[in-house]
């Protein structure tokens, strides 16, 4: 009887513990969310009244709007690259920079171009790979007379994804190396000292078979972080491609819906537009989390 | 550890690799703010010098200068926009902070009936972006009496689903009999949050901590939409004002986006200092 007594409020504490974030969640978070989706079934333009449409946008989105269908191709082949090897190379860097000295120096100088403003990335990748002589990356080529004139690096449309591929992953190491980084720092380090008496030679030994399980749900936290940022990339993709993109080769499905939703007004149909990439994250999250995920989830 | 030490002090061709191939790395990733301290120094020529030219030629403290004198002529005085974008960010920080930890840990570590589900719509609810969701959102801001209030730029920033995510992910690695060992002290849920796992998790902390600094201290777009009154405006629309398209004061601009990007640096040093104390003596696995 105690223990129930005991148990019974431990519940109610922890209620009362998560209130406060579930309250602002279903104000700021859920609410949003299905009034968005409700409408993506809507005509809506903000002035007049909302009307009732079915699944009219869905079905223009896919049998009518060709520019779709090209940002869909855009964005996957964009997430395909951009995503793993975000994932990939986000988790190998923290991995070394973690065993250097000057950790604190080396992850800062990582982290910078997520720390810093746009205007002083956009300036700096400018530099790189401006389509003029003076690109620096131009000026290189030329000199090694590997080209003769120029390449137009962000005007071309056969180079700009890849352009906008290498810069994004220079950007956007963020979120997931800062994650490795507080993931490997606390892992007991005793477990090696007891690994090497298992008889585990190196470090790549180590890294496979003590490290690697144990961030496990850090990586499972990345990997969903990094499918989310690629499918929902956009920035870069305007400041180094401009809107509308030559050919609309850097257009993604983030730059369609904005523009249906901020220039054409038309806000059912951009939020159905969001709805797909939602779906696109879902069905991505779900293997990720059957592959990753603890006996929990 | 002492072990360990000894075996980086050792000089091998491995490491030289690896330490010559990572600042190799680090100077082209640290570009960014390496060209900000730069601009920051150029004099007006050089700002508008083409081609342009990466490093600074002759550097000058006179953007400094035009910077103070610019501060000094607005309506508002500069030091309490500086105030508006240092109370509201320290505040979101803080209590974004405090309420996703405290629900992750609520979640994950007391069982609560409906935990799971709440979870996995936590996680997403993190695949969801829409422009037509930032109407409610306004709606909300607005019945609730916030417009033109600090408020608006805090309320709204708190319950962030990836943060939610993370504390969760750090905190499913506390062994589960250290829990049980606080409960049989008789520590309540609450003294077990606040003494074993927050303590615990001070990596995650810090880590959310850089994130949740980060994009409120950059943040314009709230301040744009809930704010209506010159005095409650905050730094990046300051900065922004600053140059505003006018070319005499292109030293001053860059002077004060150098400035407001240095305190995310040392926010982000003192937060990294903590992840890597807590390497230094011990982690909590295993």
């Amino acid at each position: 009887m105690m223990r129930m007594k005991s148990r019974h409020a431990e519940r109610v504490a922890g209620y009362l513990m998560l209130a406060p974030f579930l309250l602002l969640f279903a104000i700021f978070v859920v609410v949003p969310v299905f009034y968005s989706m409700i409408m993506s079934f809507t005509h809506y333009n903000i002035i007049e009244p909302m009307r009732y449409a079915g699944f009219v946008n869905y079905i223009e989105l896919f049998t009518n709007d060709s520019l779709f269908l090209t940002a869909l191709g855009n964005t996957i082949r964009f997430a395909i690259i951009a995503g793993p090897v975000g994932f990939l190379s986000s988790f190998f860097f923290a991995w070394i920079i973690n065993q250097l000295r000057f950790k604190t120096a080396f992850s800062l100088a990582f982290y910078a171009p997520s720390i810093t403003s746009g205007v002083a990335i956009s300036v700096v990748w400018m530099y790189l790979f401006s389509s003029d002589r003076y690109g620096l990356i131009n000026s290189l080529l030329t000199k090694l007379s590997i080209i003769s004139s120029p390449i137009l690096w962000t005007k071309d449309p056969t180079f700009i994804m890849p352009v906008i591929i290498i810069i994004s992953l220079w950007m956007s190491m963020g979120s997931g190396f800062l994650t490795n980084l507080a993931g490997l720092a606390s892992i007991n380090q005793e477990i090696y000292e007891a690994g090497r008496i298992d008889g585990i030679k190196n470090r790549f030994m180590e890294l496979w078979h003590l490290t690697l399980p144990l961030m496990k749900p850090y990586l499972l936290f990345n990997a969903i972080m990094s499918t989310v940022n690629a499918l929902n990339m956009n920035d870069i993709a305007v400041t180094v491609a401009g809107f509308p993109s030559p050919d609309y080769a850097a257009h993604t499905i983030v730059a369609h819906m904005n523009d249906f939703a901020f220039t054409r007004f038309e806000l059912g149909y951009a939020s159905a537009i969001a709805f797909v990439l939602f779906l696109l994250n879902f069905c991505l999250g779900r293997v990720f989390m059957k592959l990753l995920g603890s006996k929990d989830e | 550890m002492r072990k360990l030490l000894k075996r980086r002090k050792r000089f091998s061709w491995g490491w030289f690799f690896t330490y010559a191939l990572m600042l190799l790395l680090v100077c082209f990733t640290s570009l960014p703010l390496v060209y900000l301290c730069v601009t920051a120094f150029k004099p007006l020529d050089e700002l508008f010098l083409y081609p342009p030219r990466f490093m600074v030629k002759n550097p000058t403290l006179n953007n400094f200068f035009d910077l103070f004198t610019t501060m000094d002529s607005t309506v508002v005085p500069f030091t309490r926009y500086i105030f508006n974008s240092v109370f509201t960010t320290l505040a979101t920080v803080l209590s974004a902070v405090f309420i996703c930890s405290m629900g992750a840990y609520a979640i994950e570590k007391l069982s609560l009936p409906g935990g799971k589900i709440i979870f996995n719509i936590v996680v997403y609810a993190l695949m969801f972006s829409a422009p037509a969701a930032q109407i409610p959102i306004f709606i909300a801001v607005s019945r609730m009496g916030m417009i033109d209030t600090y408020w608006s730029l805090i309320i709204p920033n708190l319950a962030v689903p990836m943060y939610f995510f993370l504390f969760k992910q750090f905190i499913s690695d506390i062994p589960q009999p250290l829990m049980e060992s606080a409960v049989i002290d008789g520590a309540g849920p609450f003294a077990r949050y606040f003494y074993v796992v927050l303590p615990l998790i001070k990596p995650a902390v810090a880590t959310v901590s850089v994130f949740a600094f980060i994009s409120n201290w950059n943040n314009s777009g709230g301040a744009m939409v809930y704010i209506t009154s010159q005095a409650m405006k905050t730094l990046p629309y300051a900065v922004a004002s600053i140059s505003d398209g006018s070319i005499a004061r292109a030293g001053a601009g860059a002077a004060a986006v150098f400035l407001t990007t240095l305190p995310t640096v040392l926010y982000y040093l003192i937060q990294q200092k903590k992840v890597i104390s807590t390497m230094a003596y011990a982690g909590i696995k295993g």
